[in-house]
């Protein structure tokens, strides 16, 4: 092979990279003016106010309901993100194991949900979790409890919604992943003698993980920002990151009190991506290549 | 509000190529219309047959609407831009007083607003004038507490043993710690500058039992009408729509807090003479007692009770009508926007926080 060649190729490759350039340039130019200008906006106006301040970090990182309302937050992502792993993980290695016809129908009552609205399955649940709700009058009529279960206008209220709603981002990177992963590979742990819950732990199980950690970094951060569900089914007491940014906006008369709450949630987002990017690459996350 | 920027956009345009010396022409071409901003949905609706086309009608001028849930944020921004597009706005009384304060809102010359004048000095302050009375008061399920068994005060809403029951309060400092006080103790009339950590105190004694702080009004009224709680602090006319649906639930306006709404103009608003004309119409006691004819709220106007056009029976449900107002507390907005009533307001969350 001559020198010409790779650079050839080479030139052809810089061709191609230009082309995706063009291509991809309207989707960068809506992604520049519609997110960076406003978050980098928002951003400058959380240090800017007729000249440079800080104190609205400092104030973030000196008053008591920031540092809860933040371990709160992160708290019960943490919960939330947990229990549809556990409860999307089952679903979605069914939907991979099953017949096609099957696996459909298991994908498309995932994804159902996703047709409501947030509002209307916050009050649904309200409708089943309240006093008189659904559930409780149930229990009751069995004779289980003599009196009503707090089920909604505390933190479990606000779980069981935020688990329902992000369910689906869960179970779809986690099916994408189980899908692919051939099955001849248990065949062959199991011709080799490999029980079946061996060779789940031993081969499915790892070569899912990529899966898993694309859903839980989904849910996690996602539910990092809920408002409504806290909002609504909280009692007033959940309050989250995002119910203080709505409340510094009108507490304190201005955007860059409470947009130095979103940078600072924002920055420990980027932190988690950050963490996570040290063990598999975000392409795979994102582009599930 | 399209032809209210149509014109703005005209009047813009026009003022560019004549220059300076057309702008007085201008304001006088203008003076036949005002854009009025109120909350929109029932609320404004029950305004424009009572209030806003009598007065449009009376004046000859044309009133264009406009609503927005939370007019705040767009007043700021409207005045900060130095074109603002809307004249009048109908907000929470304490906007006025803060924009007032910040520059955002013009001073009123009550020379010019008779009406106003007339009112209880109370009723108004420099930047706005009371439009209309709501209350934050007691109500409670007929069936936890049947006839001769109901709670009449806030103290009675804090006794727990008394009135055994879950309860709701609202997620917010205003009315909340006006509440807590008259429960300790403070006469209705003797409550401001609020003793703060006084309030803050007595709110941790019925905190175990609050089920629910409430952020909405039809949170609140919900809440009431499932049963989820049989004792709550809400706006009277949540409350009176229950009933009207056949709710088994009631309120009593003792020691209710009297809250209101005001009109104010913006700070270089387009049609200021004609605003300040449609303020003094505004609060007109025939129009004023025409308003609790379309909706639960009471007139501002205490003359509207001498009109003749509200019945007595009515007269007797409204939260401004003389016999309720003695019963209740009537709200100092100029209180909670000074530095102590902020003060509060940034306690609060780190009260229901805990």
């Amino acid at each position: 092979m001559t020198h010409s060649t790779p650079d050839l190729s080479l030139r052809h490759h810089r061709r191609e990279q230009g082309l995706m350039l063009a291509l991809a340039s309207p989707a960068l130019l809506v992604i520049l003016l519609l997110i960076v200008l406003p978050v980098g906006w928002l951003a400058w106006q959380s240090i800017y106010h007729d000249g440079f301040t800080l104190e609205n970090y400092r104030r973030i990182f000196s008053e008591a309901i920031y540092w809860r309302s933040f371990s709160l937050t992160f708290q019960i992502s943490l919960l939330v993100t947990l229990l549809a792993l556990l409860l999307g993980y089952p679903i979605a290695y069914a939907a991979s194991v099953v017949p096609k016809g099957w696996s459909v129908l298991i994908l498309a009552l995932v994804i159902l949900p996703f047709w409501t609205s947030v509002l209307v399955r916050a009050y649904a649940w309200l409708a089943l979790l309240q006093r008189t709700g659904v559930i409780n009058q149930f229990l009751q009529y069995l004779g289980i409890i003599d009196e009503p279960l707090a089920l909604v206008h505390n933190t479990f209220g606000t779980v069981v919604a935020t688990v329902h709603i992000l369910l689906p981002f869960m179970v779809l990177p986690l099916y994408a992943t189980m899908q692919k992963i051939p099955h001849d590979l248990m065949q062959a742990g199991a011709s080799l003698g490999g029980s079946p819950s061996h060779t789940f732990w031993r081969i499915f199980l790892p070569l899912s993980l990529p899966g898993v950690l694309a859903g839980t970094t989904l849910v996690f951060v996602l539910c990092l920002g809920f408002y409504i569900t806290p909002e609504l089914l909280g009692g007033g007491r959940t309050v989250m990151v995002s119910l203080l940014v709505s409340r510094n906006v009108e507490l304190y008369d201005q955007w860059g009190a409470a947009s130095a709450v979103g940078v600072v949630l924002l920055l420990g987002v980027l932190v988690i991506f950050l963490i996570v990017g040290r063990f598999i690459p975000l392409d795979r996350i994102l582009g599930q290549k | 509000m399209a032809v209210a920027s149509n014109t703005g956009l005209g009047r813009a345009l026009f003022g560019a190529a004549l220059g300076l010396f057309a702008s007085t022409s201008i304001a006088a071409n203008a003076a036949e219309q005002i854009t009025f901003v109120s909350q929109g949905g029932a609320y404004q609706k029950a305004q424009t047959v009572a209030i806003l086309d009598p007065s449009a009608k009376k004046l000859g001028i044309t009133i264009n609407q406009d609503s927005i849930p939370d007019a705040w944020p767009v007043i700021k921004s409207q005045v900060a831009s130095g074109k603002p597009i809307w004249d009048v706005v109908d907000v929470p009384t304490g906007y006025c007083l803060r924009g007032g304060e910040q520059g955002l809102i013009e001073k009123l010359d009550f020379s010019k607003i008779p009406n106003a004048a007339a009112m209880p000095e109370a009723y108004r302050n420099p930047y706005s004038v009371a439009y209309e009375f709501y209350s934050s008061v007691l109500a409670y399920s007929q069936k936890k507490y049947p006839e001769g068994a109901t709670p009449n005060s806030w103290a009675d809403f804090w006794d727990v043993k008394k009135f055994p029951g879950r309860r709701a309060l609202r997620n917010h400092p205003i009315a909340t710690l006006e509440a807590a006080l008259m429960a300790d103790g403070v006469a209705p009339d003797k409550l401001y500058p609020l003793d703060v950590d006084r309030a803050f105190k007595k709110l941790e004694e019925i905190k175990p039992n609050i089920t629910v702080w409430w952020t909405s009004g039809a949170q609140s009224a919900q809440l009431l009408n499932d049963g989820e709680v049989d004792m709550v602090m809400a706006w009277n006319g949540r409350v009176s729509a229950l009933t009207k649906e056949g709710a088994k639930v009631a309120y009593t306006y003792n020691q209710g807090i009297l809250q209101s709404t005001s009109l104010c103009i913006l700070k270089g608003a387009p049609n200021l003479a004609t605003a300040v004309k449609f303020l003094n119409e505004a609060v007109d006691p025939v129009h004023q007692a025409n308003l609790p004819l379309h909706i639960d709220y009471g007139p501002a106007n205490p003359k509207a009770f001498d009109t003749g056009v509200v019945k007595p029976e009515r007269v007797a449900q409204l939260p401004s009508a003389p016999d309720n107002a003695k019963k209740q507390a009537l709200m100092s907005y100029a209180w909670w926007a000074s530095p102590d009533g902020e003060a509060a307001e940034k306690r609060w969350v780190s009260f229901v926080q805990k």
